[in-house]
């Protein structure tokens, strides 16, 4: 295989490793404040992008024919609404049955993601069939041989990047992230010392959900697609990204996306089979990772308490 | 013998209700007879007149358990040249066969699956294949559908006994969503547009043809009602055997602490290995037997929210409870089945259903009973 059609399956990788790190870091975070997965996290990518895209819509036909203003519409609503729809979860359905068996609070979160899908499916005009994504950015690139580097990956990559950098800005040097730490590390302390602790987790869920959010705009803009099912795969490998990672863990969960992106692309070429049966591949793969390693590769943090 | 009484009045205004909505035609007369059913049942359950009413067919169990059985082989009689009403009676025996699968692994030991679903799309298939291509009789082809079921579920086995909680509940959903990709794009199986099945027989009896019984004629899927009572009663003695023995004890006790019942010698993964799989095999035979009676199966039989809505019937029923699944069973079934304006939205409303009684009532409708390990008089 030559240097080029390498370079070519490393950008679609780190794609897909950058989308799957962003939802990971949501699922990571919520892990962190609440001690629970938030199962209906993958709807709520979906509900971003379709946030997105809705915005996309009413802004041409508003008239607005500018790319970078459509842009940043699409970008600052589908964060806007994901953000406020994660608080809304987190006020609504988690926090109610935070103390409730672990059962519970995986049932009622699976079951609001499907709320939220199935609204999708039946509101969303035409919501039902795969709908077609806007491409806002420029399609021009740079050409190395037979790779094309496209310019709109590029950036793509870029502004992930920027948002898990400043993610963990966030969550290292500010007074909230000082709080989010604390309660992550433990509840009742940090409530005695005053902090919030409502407050700090309906934030943490903002955080995240908008996260999220890019990461569906960024799967639209890619795949030029969205479809009111899209988050379910998401969802998935990005939980069980942050496994690999090692749940609570930020670093974890990005070098668990990227590691499970790469796991795909190279299954894709290895296997000839392989294109038919990407997605279940992938499932795959994550039922036999959690077979090897089922607390992660870089372990969890506590250990059972009795 | 009060209490029988009673028993044998409550099923009696039941199956006269059920069938006057199986026969119900017009829309408006369907919504108020299920209005009417919504009534009545939150006066039972505000009065806790439901509790008497379970707490005596309780009491005198093989007493109810009769009483139910004859009452839908006379449901089935009534109705007997209504093939609509009858396909919808048999499917909700199914989904009760199944959901009783899925009751000894969520309800008894705890063990969280996902991917109902796709073990009776397991059974069916298995149906499919055995049916079409070999000239195994039908009732060892039911047989081999529950027995696949169970093995495809030992391929889960291991990642599922070394997690737990949501951990196991993601590897159930990437089985789920898995299996049907999978069906999709193989095209040994038929690809999107599935499998048809050929007629079923056991015996001489062939499935296909009307019933004639004494002067009476009747549709053929009089037949499938049949089977399914049995498979019912044999899967309803199964659950209720095995909850009332030691294992469904151990299981109560894998279930509530792993580690207080791994102290007290109790072999952990043995107990869930045994509910998955009895569970998968209960599922797997009623998937078998649903694919021979819709004649024709495809991926979309099969999906992630098709999974959810089993579960869902679990939970309303309240989890752990035979009983209380049956009635959610037939409530979730025939409701949209019969209302056709919430047909589209009933996945819809079945989740919001469930989390609504999650957060507000998390125990079911009909919540299990606290087990009672001395006999005492009612």
């Amino acid at each position: 295989m030559s240097l080029d059609v390498v370079a070519q399956y490393v950008m679609n990788g780190a794609m897909l490793g950058m989308m799957y790190a962003l939802v990971a870091v949501g699922f990571t975070l919520f892990f962190g404040v609440l001690d629970i997965i938030q199962f209906s996290h993958g709807d709520v990518v979906t509900v971003g992008a379709f946030a997105g895209l809705a915005a996309w819509t009413l802004l041409t036909a508003a008239g607005v024919t500018s790319p970078a203003v459509l842009l940043l519409a699409v970008v600052v609503v589908a964060a806007a609404v994901t953000a406020l729809l994660g608080a809304g979860v987190a006020r609504f359905i988690v926090l109610p049955v935070k103390s409730a068996p672990q059962l519970n609070v995986l049932l009622v979160t699976l079951m609001g993601g499907t709320v939220l899908r199935e609204c999708l499916r039946l509101f969303y005009p035409g919501g039902s069939q795969p709908k077609l994504f806007p491409a806002l950015l420029p399609t021009s690139g740079w050409t190395f041989g037979r790779f094309f580097l496209r310019f709109d990956n590029v950036l793509l990559l870029v502004s992930g990047a920027l948002l898990i950098a400043g993610t963990h800005l966030l969550i290292t040097r500010t007074r909230l992230g000082l709080a989010i730490r604390a309660v992550a590390q433990d509840e009742e302390t940090a409530r005695t010392m005053g902090i919030d602790f409502k407050r700090v987790v309906l934030v943490t869920f903002a955080l995240g959900s908008a996260l999220a959010a890019f990461a569906g705009v960024m799967d639209g803009l890619y795949y030029n697609e969205v479809f009111f099912g899209m988050g379910l795969l998401l969802g998935v490998i990005g939980f069980a990204s942050a496994i690999l990672g090692g749940l609570g863990n930020l670093y974890g969960a990005i070098v668990g996306g990227f590691l499970f992106a790469a796991l795909q692309t190279i299954g894709a070429v290895a296997l000839p089979f392989a294109s038919a049966y990407k997605d279940v591949f992938a499932f795959a793969v994550v039922i036999l990772l959690m077979a090897i390693r089922p607390t992660g590769l870089i372990g969890e943090r506590a250990s059972e308490r009795v | 013998m009060r209490s029988r009484g009673a028993a044998v009045a409550a099923t009696a205004v039941v199956t006269a209700f059920a069938w006057a909505l199986l026969r119900a035609e017009s829309q408006g007369a369907i919504a108020a007879l299920l209005l009417l059913a919504g009534a009545a049942g939150f006066i039972l359950l505000k009065t806790r007149w439901l509790h008497a009413l379970v707490g005596a067919a309780l009491a005198n169990e093989r007493f109810a358990q009769g009483l139910a059985i004859a009452a839908v082989a006379l449901l089935a009689l009534v109705l007997r040249d209504d093939d609509f009403a009858l396909l919808l009676v048999t499917r909700v025996l199914i989904v009760i066969v199944a959901c009783l699968g899925l009751n000894v692994q969520f309800g008894y030991a705890g063990v969280v699956n996902f991917a109902g679903a796709s073990f009776f799309g397991v059974g069916g298939y298995t149906a499919a294949v055995l049916a079409r291509s070999t000239g195994l009789p039908h009732v060892l082809v039911l047989l081999a559908g529950g027995v696949t079921a169970a093995m495809a579920g030992t391929v889960l086995l291991l990642p599922i006994l070394r997690t737990r909680g949501h951990y196991a509940a993601l590897i159930t959903i990437a089985f789920a969503l898995l299996f049907r990709t999978f069906l999709e794009v193989n095209d040994a199986l038929g690809g999107p547009q599935g499998l048809k099945l050929g007629e079923m027989r056991i015996g001489p009896i062939r499935f296909n043809e009307p019933v004639e019984i004494g002067p009476l004629e009747g549709s053929f899927y009089l037949k499938f009602v049949a089977v399914a009572l049995v498979l019912l009663a044999l899967a309803f003695v199964l659950v209720l055997r095995l909850e009332r023995s030691w294992i469904g004890l151990a299981l109560d006790a894998v279930r509530i602490d792993e580690i207080a019942a791994a102290s007290f010698g109790l072999d952990v993964a043995r107990w869930k290995i045994a509910a998955f799989t009895i569970g998968n095999f209960v599922i797997g035979v009623a998937g078998a037997l649903s694919a021979f009676m819709i004649g024709f199966i495809a991926p979309n039989n099969y999906t992630f929210a098709e999974s959810l809505v089993l579960v869902s019937v679990l939970l309303l029923g309240g989890i752990g409870n035979p009983w209380g699944l049956s009635l959610a069973a037939a409530i979730v079934i025939v409701v949209p089945e019969k209302l056709q304006v919430i047909q589209e939205y009933r996945f819809l409303m079945f989740a919001t259903l469930v989390v609504l009684v999650l957060l507000f009532r998390p125990a079911g409708l009909l919540p299990r009973p606290l087990r009672r390990l001395i006999e005492s008089s009612p």
